[in-house]
């Protein structure tokens, strides 16, 4: 329980990181990030992602990729309290020389696994990814999160075959499910009707979770799975801008900045100074 | 070609485990001898070219050498975001191999023909394309390929394209191969139609007109030196290529041209702006597009009298 406790502290502080970089950064696609922030936090320090800060290139690491490339903003925030980046170095996202940018890009920034920004490109590179560790009977995970809006490409559909059909455990897909896309609500775009139940037809091994729930994410997310077998999806039921109140469930937040009224109420809310935001 | 290819790839799919062949579903008997000697290396991706152009990048990332084999056009143009993204902007050394160059699905009709992709991967950053004229040069770019760390582009035919070459030869990736000496015009070929251009120029010789023949095999890095030097010495320059003249060999060629000074007379042979109509056997189609040996004979011709004119309007 402790943990968790602590793991809900650490969500907090990387909510509120999170909004200060894209703040003072001048923009970023917040809506997104918001939602995935429980998901990240128990990725990254539930004990879930095997990582080493200090040795980035490991090759026996396990893989994460952000699918969701344009949540980079909450990537950036995520490394640099997992030691990968400096929190110097978080506060230059978006401004000229950084090597931050509106999405991530491999090399450029340790931790980085995959240049992504495209949608559906990043799990078809994880198919890859996992695929390289079972023919070389390595005992590694990747991870790979997705938008729901994502999941209306074809290449992912294409992908989640592929992983079901050869096999591979040791991908875990996880659905950042809040109902939302840059426009509207998918319902009324393209809507994707028992999402559970396509992924267990493309013969993966489904959880759904509530998205926000670390503890319920951890067990989703189980590490003793075998590497052999149908590979996860974890359907994350989220809230899109989650934690700021006038931004929860508006696609108007999926890329935007508040203005100085509406910035009063984030600072109330997420518990920013002046001197933060400064 | 194809069976060259493969015969290479057998080679170092022995010499490296870490060497994958990655099929989307064609090639069915062909790779029989591959799956029967590497299971271990084979993947069969269904019919889901981006899937595997991006998934090969994830095997490259960590250490395999995936060599990602289908039509062109399903590799090239289905795949196109997916090359550019997972492979050439994260620098993946991903060999992607195209089969089915120009016409050589000569019955399948333009939805097989390979008409447009040098143009799409020419554009990409990061990128080698090379485009082989003959089995023998299939073989050794397929390794040649396969030393070179980063991404490239192999653009093949199907099994039946004749030898251009009777002996061996030293292949480097980059560097274009004089095929014939001549001095009144320069054909300059790339792919299978390089045995065409061979025949014309060797049907010109017998009436005494000197046709240098060059196949270029490598589009990119293209062969500078030995294009303007081509332009320099014979004074008329003419592309051939079974693909678009927009962007393919003779965009590449003329922009080359342009670039270092050299204003030869200058023609591009290959489709017009325009989509590969007819069907039949490959000659067939390639007279129906006007790229027959006779065509071919008839252009450089053509070019030769606009040099001479040109000349005497000089003096």
């Amino acid at each position: 329980m402790k943990n968790i406790e602590r793991l809900k502290e650490i969500a907090a502080k990387i909510r509120k990181e999170l909004f200060i970089t894209v703040y003072k950064g001048g923009g970023g696609h917040i809506g997104g990030a918001l939602s995935s922030v429980e998901i990240m936090t128990a990725l990254y320090f539930g004990n879930i992602l095997k990582y080493d800060s200090t040795h980035p290139d490991n090759a026996d690491r396990d893989r994460f990729i952000l699918s969701k490339g344009h949540s980079s903003t909450l990537l950036y925030t995520v490394l640099a309290n997992a030691g990968f980046i400096t929190r110097d170095e978080l506060r230059t996202y978006g401004k000229p020389d950084t090597r931050l940018g509106g999405h991530p890009k491999i090399n450029d920034v340790p931790g980085i696994e995959a240049t992504t920004g495209a949608l559906g490109h990043g799990i078809c590179f994880a198919t890859g990814i996992a695929l390289a560790g079972k023919i070389d009977k390595k005992n590694r995970r990747t991870y790979v999160l997705l938008g729901d809006g994502e999941c209306q490409e074809g290449s992912v559909w294409e992908a989640a075959l592929f992983a079901a059909h050869q096999k591979l455990g040791n991908l875990t897909a996880i659905v950042d499910y809040n109902k939302l896309q840059a426009m509207d609500r998918l319902d009324n775009i393209v809507k994707l009707d028992s999402l559970a139940d396509k992924w267990k037809s493309f013969g993966w091994d489904v959880a759904e979770t509530p998205g926000h729930d670390i503890e319920k994410l951890l067990d989703a997310l189980d590490v003793n799975r075998p590497f052999d077998g149908a590979p996860r999806v974890v359907i994350a039921h989220t809230i899109k801008g989650k934690g700021i109140s006038f931004m929860e469930n508006q696609p108007l937040w999926h890329y935007r900045l508040p203005d100085m009224e509406e910035l009063k109420i984030v600072m109330a809310e997420l518990e920013i100074s002046n001197e933060e935001l400064s | 070609m194809r069976d060259a290819y493969l015969s290479a790839l057998h080679r170092l799919a022995g010499e490296n485990k870490d060497v994958l062949a990655l099929i989307s579903d064609n090639g069915a008997i062909v790779y029989d001898r591959f799956r029967r000697d590497f299971p271990e290396q084979y993947f069969n991706y269904g019919i889901s070219e981006a899937n595997m152009v991006a998934s090969a990048a994830g095997l490259a990332s960590c250490g395999k050498l995936p060599f990602a084999y289908t039509i062109t056009n399903f590799l090239t143009m289905r795949a196109f975001e997916f090359i550019r993204n997972d492979v050439c902007l994260q620098e993946m050394n991903v060999k992607l191999v195209g089969t089915g160059a120009g016409f050589s699905y000569s019955t399948l009709g333009p939805t097989h023909h390979g008409t447009e992709d040098i143009a799409l991967m020419r554009v990409l950053p990061n990128i080698t394309i090379v485009c082989p004229a003959s089995p023998r040069e299939t073989y050794k770019a397929t390794l040649a390929c396969a030393a070179l760390v980063g991404p490239t582009y192999l653009r093949l035919g199907t099994s039946k394209e004749p030898e251009i070459y009777e002996n061996d030869y030293d292949f480097v990736i980059g560097k274009g191969i004089v095929l014939k000496e001549g001095t009144d015009a320069t054909i300059i070929a790339t792919g299978s139609i390089t045995h065409d251009a061979l025949a014309a120029a060797e049907e010109l010789q017998k009436n005494g007109v000197s046709v240098k023949v060059v196949n270029i095999h490598t589009i990119k890095p293209i062969d500078t030196g030995l294009i303007v030097e081509c332009a320099r010495t014979t004074g008329a320059i003419i592309t051939l290529e079974e693909h678009n003249i927009n962007g393919g060999l003779g965009g590449a060629v003329a922009e080359t041209l342009l670039d270092n000074g050299c204003n030869p007379v200058f023609m591009r042979m290959g489709l017009i702006d325009n989509f590969c109509t007819g069907y039949g056997s490959r000659p067939d189609v390639k007279k129906m597009n006007g790229l027959s040996p006779d065509h071919i004979i008839a252009k450089i011709r053509e070019a030769i009298a606009q040099k001479r004119l040109r000349n005497s309007k000089a003096q």
